[in-house]
């Protein structure tokens, strides 16, 4: 009974309006196309192994990349952003706190003319050659020359001890934090303060602090200005690196940045802090090419990630050609077989982000632990990678799909 | 009532002077519940004529009507939605390699937005059972013999109660005994459920299955010879 209904269904159709009458294919949900994708997949396990493989890669590259990128940038102003004052002043020409121009102290002494001002620092940076103490080998960190009593450096672990400390003449702070190239600081300083080499002038570590290695220095130490002038010999002393100015409370930062500006001569600039972070982080995004390669790094992972997704759903769609073709002659529309091919590329997008996520979360880790650079994974960091990974895998199933064509349902009979 | 009425029906593959012409005014009836045979040497338009049935291919010139359905003119959308309405049986299998048997049977189910998941896989063993392969419903085409997959390719042409069956060379990749065997049990199944079979052939140990047999030759019909 049931066998003669579709019968008995179609036969009054045809009696009152012949060709009209056919309904036409209702759209196909998402359902059932992606489970034919899913039966088809798992059916070959070595071809998702190798499908997903390429996703795996492309996911891990692209947090790489954009993990790096942002410890580079976030590193770059770590230095600025725990400086405590309230405006900055630099030389015109200066492009990265690393390779500051100097400008002349009288500057700063101009500065205090304004009523304002409560006080000025200055602020001097070298690149030194330090010896490790145990291995004899030089290398460069960062040395930053300030008064002991201004308290200008907000870094983690600067107590008053470790200022008082640097009082004494021929004395540094170290950063415990540094690339581990620069010898076993912590331990030693474990024992107590102790001699070292300091472009070729011996020194006293007396204490340290944590800032770790940036992508402009691999180690940092902190000095007074006196004994940073015969550290860095040859260096002036009426010339400063950066000219940090506090205000007294209650002044206004933004018409005391416009009214400095006005008093001093055009060869310095002046910031407030989140502008003197923005100008270093510019200086590494635009003038030097690490932002873009770091961005090429991602399109590079994409590219090779959209190359081999959509080589496995072409050659997937051209071995089963005749099996689509099969499809189409039994009612299935190309709609239908498209969202097959969809499903297919939503499902690699899944199953290849998820390894690629826990792989980058170690490698991340072992970044931070090993290497000293920062690497933090953040919900919306994650969510943009994935997003980059659904494009990808979306934009070579909408390249595959164009193989559907040939299937044609009339070469089935020959 | 007739499953197939084909009048003045022509056709030709490319254009200007290098056109050949494959099908000449073809005249053709299939009453519904009938079983036809088309034989015919190789290039003589047989396959065409399935394709035009099949609603695989436009018409150009004459009428072609299948199930009620006017197919000169038919757009793309009208052609589908009568492809549904019609069972597939080909030369080889085509069941798809990464279905079970069960599952390639209610492929041609899945397009009935009517039916729920439990009722075609139930339709779909009734029907492999009906095939005597009730025992290899979880089997996959790779496991099965020649005979076999032909068998779960006749489930699937008919689970869906088409209006009308058609088959190219069906026996083409099997030996005589399992090609005989194959096709009686298509008819037998068809005449018991009335349905309307098409079979193109050249395998003369079938005739037997046919209420009638007609023959082609430089796409024309030639000594229509009743069974």
């Amino acid at each position: 009974m049931n066998e003669l209904a579709p019968l008995a269904r179609a036969s009054p159709v045809l009696a009152t309006a012949p060709a009209a009458a056919i309904q036409p294919p209702p759209a196909p949900g998402f359902r059932l196309p992606f489970r034919l994708a899913w039966r088809q997949l798992r059916h070959e396990p070595a071809r998702l192994a190798a499908a997903l493989s390429g996703v795996v890669f492309a996911t891990l590259l692209i947090f790489m990349q954009i993990g790096f990128k942002n410890a580079l940038f976030d590193s770059a102003v770590l230095v600025q952003n725990s400086l405590q004052a309230d405006l900055f002043l630099m030389h015109r020409n200066t492009e990265a706190l690393w390779r500051s121009a100097s400008f002349p102290r009288a500057r700063l002494a101009q500065a205090l003319a304004l009523p304002e001002v409560e006080r000025v620092t200055p602020l001097y940076v070298a690149n030194v050659p330090w010896r490790n103490p145990e291995t004899g080998l030089n290398r460069t960190l960062l040395l930053f020359g300030v008064d002991p009593t201004a308290r200008l450096l907000g870094f983690h672990g600067l107590d008053d001890a470790a200022w008082h400390a640097i009082t004494r003449p021929d004395t540094i702070l170290f950063d415990e934090r540094g690339k581990p190239e620069f010898g076993p600081i912590r331990s030693l300083l474990a024992q107590g303060s102790f001699f070292g080499e300091l472009n070729r002038k011996r020194v006293e570590v007396v204490g340290s602090f944590g800032l770790g290695a940036t992508f402009s220095s691999e180690s940092n130490a902190i000095a007074s200005e006196t004994t940073f002038w015969r550290i860095a010999s040859g260096r002036n002393p009426a010339q400063v690196d950066v000219g940090a100015i506090v205000l007294k409370p209650g002044a206004n930062v933004a018409t005391t940045k416009r009214a400095l500006q006005a008093l001093l001569p055009d060869d310095v600039m002046v910031f407030t802090r989140a502008e003197l972070a923005q100008f270093e982080r510019d200086y590494w995004a635009k003038v030097a090419p690490v932002g873009f390669i770091f961005g090429l790094g991602v399109a590079i992972g994409l590219v090779v990630g959209c190359v081999i997704v959509y080589q496995i759903l072409f050659s997937d769609i051209s071995r089963h050609l005749g099996e689509y073709a099969t499809l189409k002659a039994m009612g299935y529309t190309n709609g239908y077989l498209a969202r097959v091919v969809m499903s297919a590329a939503f499902i690699l997008a899944v199953l290849g982000f998820i390894p690629g996520f826990m792989l980058s979360l170690g490698l991340y880790e072992i970044a931070t632990a090993q290497i000293f650079i920062p690497l933090h994974m953040t919900i919306p960091r994650a969510s943009f990678v994935f997003g980059l990974i659904l494009v990808m895998c979306v934009v070579s199933g909408l390249i595959a799909i164009r193989k559907l064509r040939d299937a044609d349902p009339a070469d089935m009979f020959r | 009532m007739n499953a197939v009425e084909i009048r003045g029906l022509s056709h030709r593959y490319g254009a200007g002077p290098t056109a050949l012409t494959v099908l000449h005014d073809l005249d053709l009836t299939i009453p519904a519940g009938e079983i036809v045979l088309l034989t015919g040497p190789s290039g003589s338009g047989k396959t065409t004529l399935l394709t035009l049935i099949g609603a695989l291919r436009a018409v150009q010139t004459g009428s072609c009507r299948v199930l009620g359905i006017e197919l000169s003119k038919a757009d793309e959308r009208t052609r589908v939605a009568l492809r549904r309405r019609i069972g597939f049986i080909f030369q080889h299998h085509n069941l798809l390699s990464f279905l079970t048997a069960r599952e390639n049977v209610a492929m041609a189910l899945e397009l009935d937005p009517d039916l729920d998941e439990a009722e075609r896989l139930t339709r779909a063993e009734a029907m492999l059972q009906a095939v005597g392969l009730a025992d290899k419903v979880d089997a996959y085409p790779a496991v099965l013999s020649g005979g076999q997959r032909q068998r779960v390719a006749i489930a699937r042409a008919l689970v869906h109660e088409p209006g009308l069956i058609l088959a190219d060379e069906p026996t083409a990749a099997l030996d005589s005994k399992t090609g005989h065997e194959t096709m009686a049990l298509l008819q037998h199944l068809a005449k018991e459920r009335g349905r309307t079979v098409f079979i193109v052939t050249h395998d003369p140990r079938i005739h037997d299955i046919a209420d009638r047999i007609v023959a082609m030759e430089d796409g024309q019909l030639v000594q229509p010879a009743t069974h």
